[in-house]
């Protein structure tokens, strides 16, 4: 059967409409499409303590599409479980980039995790912010990767550089070094040695022990011996309350007038309300304290919007360490892609290495490997604490802040002995 | 100074000795008498210290409220017990392989189930005498280390005198011997077993108690206790109940010592050591399997 002019006509119009529909609505969809954030959460696992980066990602996803997304088109998080494993980050990601085609990454919890995924970001050229991912980049030198935590420059070395500062000014020379087996506290340890040598210490007792260590009490016995000015602890949650417990019942001598630094687990309040007073007159480090020199309107507000949702969703009720910096990360997307004008990582990445951004955290600005450039890693150290009470945790003066000067709100009280007992 | 090392390192290895020997007591009887690998075991403890955490929040304290909870602990061993029976051990299916998958899948479970419940942040109990010591001379007990550590003996006691005194104990110990012996004595061997398997269970409520008074848990906190409890049950002699306290003190001892005088780092070696020792030169244990 022979089509007519007209019908054969109508045929090409028809056909030519099909074929181009697609691209029309493609463009049409792209106008208004969710800007897609990708990442991944320890829901479930060891690092699952972690989940509340998802509610800090929420709270700032939810402010920006009430204040009319971001070049106009709503922001969408699009997460995955990585069950605390690193063998799950490698295929997460390719996912998020190859079949959600989320357009900016936001890395998972810690270097360790993170890890795995920066060689896959430099390569395929990703604009990516890191979530306490500690060094994360230094060897990867990835210049579209940007922190959302202080950390500062050289971070490996340099993060707990405030505990070696007090200890200075208080006139510490001898100096005990105790870190877990695990690589976070190695690389801390490490640096705390090179910090030694610079300001012309002497490591007079440098020792590791095995992870979930219960009992210390040899340990501080031998610190003990050594009669140390300082001691610097690189601990995780359980053997940081092991090791705090450990102070109250077998001492550590009145020899040490600073005791911590960098013991992971005083960040939050399930162990800040388990050891309640034994924490007096321990140092160790926070990003956030509720202290005067850190008054700022908006992070009161933010901790206040999160502490309903902790609540509701069984989070750490302070949320005073990761969640602000899960905001900090959209934020520092806000800035790149609003300055840019588009989702151009080249054009994002520019906002961000030539340009102070605001967040709740107070400014950021980035060095070529996406560093702040002015750590921001406070140095604590717990007084006044009465009790098992967490609300105690909100009131200042309880944290009270020795380093970094800018920051500061009171002086050590020292030694040790004298401040566990005032 | 040195002697006051060693004297405070053997008490505190000896402490610890007996919290690993509480640990490993409920396996040193589904595995050792048993013969069920009963790798789900530290996830019983834990879930014990969790629910002894739950009490301790209402003001009771985690030891004594453990007792109750032992009897709660009973009944879910046996309808574990039941559930395996049924899916394996009837179908005569019920191959290592098989039921070490079994548990490490019941494990996994638990531990999400805990997630789910309790959230992923560490627990631990409020009671009077953590960060008090008992001071004798030159050594120094911590309370939070000696008063979880005497619940082992006391356990293993009471333990042992029931398997060799009673009726039920002396069955438990004969269907560890021969399954089919048991039966033709007119004894049902599938509720001997359900039974030891209940007593078992109840041993992780006391267990976890003791394990959340020594420190803080979280719902994996079981995996760091597996290894040392095969080690602590192998190196007693399957079956062998007074040789798990003895084997459990062994390792706490050795380890405080290595702990003390060489590398804390190496400590957890210790354990596994002994066990390999153990596996090549008495591959029958310390205290030879007695039964």
């Amino acid at each position: 059967m022979a089509a007519t002019r007209r019908e054969f006509g109508t045929l090409v119009a028809a056909a030519g409409a099909a074929v181009a529909m697609p691209a029309v609505w493609r463009s049409a969809h792209g106008q208004g499409a969710p800007i897609r954030i990708g990442t991944t959460i320890s829901k479930t696992g060891a690092l699952s303590a972690t989940k509340s980066t998802l509610t800090g990602l929420e709270l700032w996803r939810d402010d920006v599409n009430k204040a009319g997304g971001l070049l106009g088109r709503p922001v969408e998080l699009v997460t995955y479980d990585d069950q605390s494993a690193v063998a799950q980050i490698p295929s997460l990601f390719s996912k998020l980039v190859d079949i959600d085609k989320v357009d900016v990454l936001v890395s998972p919890y810690g270097a360790g995790l993170s890890a795995p995924l920066m060689p896959f970001i430099k390569q395929r050229d990703l604009f990516t912010i890191g979530m306490f991912a500690l060094a994360g980049n230094d060897a990867t030198r990835h210049d579209k990767f940007f922190h959302s935590a202080p950390w500062g420059p050289d971070s490996k070395i340099n993060w707990a550089r405030g505990f070696f500062d007090v200890a200075k000014q208080n006139g510490c020379s001898r100096i005990a070094v105790l870190s877990a087996d695990v690589e976070f506290a190695k690389t801390a340890a490490g640096g705390a040695e090179q910090i030694a040598a610079e300001y012309g210490m002497t490591v007079v007792y440098k020792q590791s022990y095995p992870p979930a260590t219960n009992d210390f009490s040899s340990i501080l016995r031998n610190i003990k011996a050594q009669t140390p000015d300082a001691v610097f602890v690189c601990s995780y949650p359980p053997d940081s309350t092991a090791l705090v417990r450990g102070l109250s019942e077998v001492g550590i001598g009145d020899s040490v007038k600073l005791f911590g630094g960098a013991m992971v687990g005083t960040q939050y309040a399930s162990l800040l309300t388990s050891l309640g007073p034994a924490l007096n007159g321990i140092v160790s480090f926070a990003l956030y304290a509720p202290e005067p020199t850190m008054a700022n309107t908006e992070m009161t507000a933010f901790l206040s919007r999160y502490e309903k949702v902790a609540a509701e969703q069984g989070l750490d009720p302070l949320g005073f360490y990761i969640p602000p910096f899960a905001y900090v990360a959209g934020q520092l997307i806000a800035a790149a892609v609003t300055g840019a004008g588009s989702l151009d990582k080249a054009a994002m990445a520019k906002v961000l290495h030539e340009t102070e951004v605001k967040t709740i955290a107070g400014p950021a600005r980035f060095n070529a490997i996406g560093d702040w450039t002015e750590r921001r890693v406070l140095m604590v150290q717990f007084r006044d604490i009465k009790g098992k009470d967490v609300e105690q945790f909100r009131q200042p003066g309880r944290q009270v802040i020795l380093d970094p000067p800018s920051l500061r709100s009171g002086e050590l009280v020292a030694p040790l002995a004298k401040a566990r007992s005032s | 100074m040195i002697l006051e090392l060693l004297a405070n390192a053997v008490s505190t290895g000896v402490l610890l000795g007996c919290i690993y020997a509480a640990l490993a007591l409920g396996l040193a009887v589904s595995f050792g008498l048993l013969h069920i690998p009963n790798i789900a075991h530290p996830v019983f403890v834990v879930t014990g210290a969790f629910a002894a955490t739950v009490f301790n929040a209402m003001g009771w304290d985690p030891l004594l409220v453990s007792l109750p909870l032992a009897l709660v602990f009973y009944g879910a061993g046996i309808a574990f017990f039941e559930f395996y029976s049924r899916i394996y051990e009837k179908r005569g299916e019920a191959d290592t392989m098989q039921a070490l998958t079994l548990f490490f899948g019941v494990s996994l479970v638990i531990e999400t189930v805990l997630v789910m419940k309790f959230g992923a942040d560490q627990r631990s109990t409020d009671v009077d005498y953590v960060g008090q010591s008992l001071v004798l001379g030159p050594v120094v007990m911590p309370y939070r280390l000696l008063i979880p550590a005497l619940v082992a003996p006391v356990m293993v006691t009471a333990l042992w005198l029931y398997l060799k005194f009673t009726y039920a104990g002396i069955a438990i110990r004969a269907v560890a011997h021969d399954e089919r012996a048991l039966s033709v004595s007119g004894i049902n061997p599938g509720w001997i077993k359900r039974h030891a398997f209940g007593l078992a269970a109840a041993t992780a409520a006391i267990s976890g108690a003791a394990l959340v008074i020594v420190g803080p848990i979280d719902p994996f906190a079981g995996r760091m206790q597996i290894g040392r409890a095969f080690a602590v049950v192998i190196l007693a002699g399957m079956g062998s109940i007074p040789g798990t306290l003895a084997a459990g003190i062994l390792i706490g001892v050795t380890e405080a010592l290595v702990g003390a005088f060489g590398s804390p780092s190496w400590a957890p070696a210790v354990a596994f050591t002994m066990l390999l020792a153990t596996l090549a030169f008495k591959p029958s244990g310390l205290f030879g399997a007695s039964r």
